[in-house]
């Protein structure tokens, strides 16, 4: 929302779990979502006594290509710290995190027309799960831990408070992903928790360049309760601040159920985590050689495919945007071009239909239909059709043409017999026209449509202008 | 006279068990005896082992016949109670542990395993490694077997008290500011600290990690080197240890012709330095320099300042390195709580003991925002000078020598209620974990009737000088480990 008099300040913590096949500092398997509890543990990620942590590269290096994607400085030398709270799902009393020398900083992300700053991507430990019987905390009477999550790597992608809008929030976690998915540092599946995204609000009056008390939301689970959540805390500090109450810091959950946020923690005091350099852990030196070549492996990025899509196919720079924006449909777009399809029909199609649907055609399924409607030979509405059910079926859409009976009438002499036809049989209405009520070709047409649905609608209405001459 | 094998060094027994003129149980049965014997004065050990030694005995008499036999086949030894053995209760000293049994065995214990050694029992420590004398175990305390009324140090006093009494051939220990060091000198036993990095940590319960390493105990600088040597080595599950060659042993009979030794004057004048100490250090320097050393002298500047950086950084890392036992997973639990920080308080107070709460007191303070930079951070400035002067010194000489305690065993009690008196036997061991330095301590004779112990300070991944020198004076001064309260 837009709030006239205020601005909207947001800030993004976003944690990202990357594609690891291990944990982060042992040799455990990732485990699946319906793994039994504590079934992907050992020694190491349960915290016995004794044990060590030892880096996993792979998580190192996805890590570093989000960084390098981000166009973040990568320091010489990282180190990891310990981060020290005691809570059952916590299973060393610390979590080894990055606190004074992140793997990189200062990057940035393109947005729309927005450039968002990335003030640090660190890399660091997943906790585990407290899973309690009755439904409240307070009121559990039991607490079960289940440390299959305990130590898988998370990146965490820190911004600068730069956003301005609930809608840029979204769209910066979509473009995100897309990045992340696009050089393969992630699945970045938000239902999966692959990426969670905890924004931080604060509002001020425009002109003003002070920051306000802001908040922190936790548990959103959709890019959609993204927009939502934000949206909704806006409108409530707004609120709180015209009604002469204050914001309180304090950490707030998002509930779908309610489609509000609620107080979670009040900040009354900063915790002490007692950071200090892990001991286990030797300083990480980043050769700069392996940097570089990272930096050559990467794959073309949204933001340079956006500016090419408009360049190489002469879209519009919106399209281009939205297309961009996901790497499927991006891949999408090119492979229909490549196979035969026109490039702004591909991208209408693709904007209009694809991306607001959810399932997403093959290249040639939707290749075949964008030809189809753009040579005449279906209408856009049996396109529609055909796309819908090849997508499902998996039949070729020439083959549902000839099944449906779709194919359009396009003979300029079988045309011209079923328009006279339709003049014969609404003389008042053709006569209406002639005497310069246009409105009355309507009528015909209306007729000519339900006579002949197959008919090529463009060159049925030519063809009856010009008899109507 | 017949030599009695509890008495005996690894390679006297190797022979002996390769002639055949002893089997590896009946070496074994000896050892229980001695125990059965001995260990109701000294109570060097928390529990035996007997079922699984005498597997391991049968195993290595099997290797014996079939000629594939390790190095330690049949050998009789004792781990220090915060190093995991599989399935043997191991409870780092502490009540709060009680009960726990390893799912695994660490890399340094399971290395000497396969080289065929037969481990006798768990060996009483300090709480968490965490004392200088024993007396902090949360059983109780170990006797010094040269004089029963007496510490053995500390922490890995359980130890170098089953060596000093024919209850094991050789132990293992560990040493974070003198844990290995200072009780092999107050018993009379050759005990050695590697390089920080030599032995991989895994399996070893942490007290402060950058300080921790595991070393032997043993009758002879030879077996010293052995033990080592087996241990040693990259272990990809300690990303700290490291990935060199460890000859440890190359050179260990050259003798000290025109090797220089360095005497760093502060160590000699450090507070509560008892004489006899210094004269029987001195008649040790007179030794080696007849056998050919070179002594000079060296200076380490900072030495007063190593003690305040190491009950700093040392605690520090222990505030969060026992941050684990909560007793949500293991060990001691107490559930009559109202919430999970008062069954956090109620389990943390009962299962730990007074110095280990004091240390992670210590600890959380110096690690506290505000006070990080003025305590943690200014320590660690403190280790960089240390180190620094170490540097110094080793450019003008080969190894550095000097009293491992400045005091011989002090009677049991005597310190408890003074925890700077105590802190105080570790001023000249602690600054080689500050630097990560090998050291190692050989017995250098006796002071009113107890045993003095000489340090041997290396350049880091110099341990072949230290088990040189080490060896050189052995021979010189025809030094035999003996073995104490012998009947
Ligand atoms: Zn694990």
């Amino acid at each position: 929302m837009r709030a006239v008099g205020w601005e909207v300040v947001i800030g993004m913590e976003v944690h990202v779990q990357p594609t690891t096949r291990t944990k982060m500092f042992c040799g455990c398997a990732i485990a699946p979502l319906n793994a039994p509890p504590n079934s992907h543990t050992c020694p190491v990620c349960l915290g016995l006594p004794g044990v060590l942590p030892v880096i996993n590269k792979a998580a190192v290096e996805a890590c570093l290509k989000t960084a390098v994607a981000l166009n973040c400085e990568i320091p010489r030398h990282t180190k990891f710290d310990r981060k020290n709270y005691m809570y059952p799902d916590l299973p060393k009393g610390y979590q080894i995190s990055q606190y004074d020398l992140p793997m990189s900083h200062d990057g940035h992300l393109e947005v729309g027309e927005r450039r968002v700053r990335i003030r640090r991507v660190h890399l660091e430990e997943d906790t585990g799960k407290l899973v309690h019987a009755g439904d409240r905390l307070h009121k559990a009477w039991e607490s079960f831990v289940d440390l299959n999550r305990a130590g898988v790597p998370l990146m965490e992608i820190v911004s600068e408070p730069d956003i301005r809008s609930a809608e840029e929030a979204r769209d910066y976690a979509v473009a995100l992903r897309t990045l992340l998915r696009t050089v393969g540092a992630s699945e970045a599946d938000m239902e999966k928790g692959q990426l969670r995204a905890e924004p931080n609000i604060s509002v001020r009056r425009t002109g003003t360049t002070e920051l306000g008390v802001k908040t922190e939301l936790k548990n959103i689970n959709s890019f959609r309760n993204l927009y939502r959540a934000i949206d909704f805390e806006v409108k409530r500090q707004i609120e709180a601040l015209e009604s002469g109450h204050d914001v309180v810091q304090e950490t707030r959950g998002w509930s779908d159920a309610e489609q509000r946020t609620f107080s979670q923690r009040t900040k009354e005091f900063a915790e002490d985590y007692r950071y200090f350099p892990e001991p286990d852990l030797p300083p990480l030196e980043l050769d700069p050689a392996w940097i570089e070549e990272l930096r050559r492996a990467l794959p073309e990025l949204p933001e340079a495919r956006r500016v090419r899509l408009v360049s190489q196919y002469a879209l519009p720079l919106h399209d281009a945007s939205l297309i961009a924006a996901e790497r499927e449909l991006a891949d999408l777009f090119e492979g229909a071009v490549r196979a035969g399809a026109d490039a702004k029909p591909a991208a209408n199609w693709i904007i209009g239909e694809v991306a607001p649907g959810g399932s997403v055609p093959t290249i040639n399924q939707l290749a075949d239909v964008v030809k189809l409607v753009t040579s005449g030979s279906i209408t856009r509405d049996q396109g529609r059709e055909v796309l819908a059910e090849s997508i499902r079926s998996q039949r070729s859409a020439g083959e549902l043409v000839a099944e449906r009976g779709f194919a359009q009438v396009s003979d300029e002499s079988e045309l011209e017999a079923i328009v006279r036809e339709v003049i014969a049989t609404n003389a008042k209405a053709a006569a209406d026209y002639q005497a310069g009520k246009k409105q009355a070709l309507g009528a015909l047409m209306a007729d000519l449509k339900k006579k002949a649905p197959n008919a090529n609608p463009k060159m049925a209405n030519e063809i009856l202008q010009k008899l109507l001459q | 006279m017949t030599l009695d094998p509890t008495h005996l060094t690894i390679s006297e027994l190797r022979h002996m068990l390769d002639e055949r003129e002893l089997s590896a149980q009946e070496l074994l049965g000896l050892h229980l005896e001695r125990i059965e014997a001995a260990d109701a004065d000294v109570k060097a050990f928390l529990r035996l082992t007997t079922a699984r030694a005498a597997e391991q005995a049968q195993a290595a008499d099997r290797a014996l016949r079939d000629g594939t036999a390790g190095p330690l086949a049949g050998i009789p030894m004792a781990v220090k109670d915060v190093l995991c053995v599989k399935g043997v209760e191991t409870t780092a000293g502490s009540q709060i542990l009680k009960g726990f049994k390893p799912p695994y065995t660490g890399t340094a214990v399971q290395r000497i395993f396969d080289a065929g050694a037969v481990m006798l029992g768990v060996t009483n420590c300090d709480e968490f490694a965490m004392g200088s004398s024993t007396e902090n175990s949360g059983y109780f305390p170990t006797h010094n077997p040269w004089s029963l009324d007496r510490v053995p140090g500390g922490s890995s006093g359980g130890s170098a008290a089953a060596v000093a009494a024919g209850e094991a051939t050789f132990s293992l220990g560990t040493d974070t500011g003198g844990s290995i060091r200072q009780p092999a000198a107050l018993c009379g036993v050759i005990g050695m600290k590697p390089t920080y990095g030599r032995v991989s940590r895994y399996g070893l319960i942490a007290f402060a990690s950058s300080l921790d390493q595991i070393g032997p105990f043993t009758r002879s600088v030879e077996d010293c080197a052995l033990i080592l040597q087996t241990m040693a080595g990259h272990d990809p599950l300690d990303s700290t240890c490291a990935d060199r060659p460890n000859n440890v042993a190359r050179g260990l009979h050259d003798g000290v012709e025109r090797i220089r030794l360095g005497v760093p004057r502060e160590y000699f004048e450090v507070k509560g330095m008892e004489s006899g100490v210094r004269l029987a250090i001195q008649k040790a320097l007179n030794t080696l320099e007849a056998a050919g050393a070179e002594l000079v002298d060296v200076s380490l500047p900072h030495t007063d300042y190593g003690l305040a950086a190491y009950y700093i950084i040392a605690p520090a890392e222990c505030s969060s390195n026992l941050a684990r036992f909560d007793g949500v997973r293991y060990g001691m639990s107490e559930q009559d709580a109202q919430n999970i920080t008062e069954a956090y308080m109620k389990t943390r107070r009962k299962g730990f003991g007074a110095e280990v709460r004091r240390r992670v007191m210590l600890g959380t303070y110096a690690l506290s925002s505000g006070y990080y930079d003025a305590y943690y951070l200014k320590a660690q400035k403190v280790r960089t000078l240390i180190k620094q002067d170490f540097d110094d010194a080793f450019a003008n000489c080969d190894a550095i020598v000097s009293a491992t305690s400045p005091t011989v065993a002090f009677p049991i009690g005597s310190r408890t209620q003074d925890p700077l008196s105590m802190y105080l036997c570790d001023v000249l061991t602690l600054g080689g974990n500050l630097a990560g330095l090998p050291g190692i301590s050989v017995p250098c004779g006796m002071s009113d009737g107890l045993p003095v112990g000489l340090q041997v300070l290396a350049p880091q991944w110099r341990e072949d000088i230290t088990l040189r020198v080490a060896r050189a004076y052995e021979l010189a001064a025809d030094m035999r480990v003996e073995v104490a309260l012998v009947d």
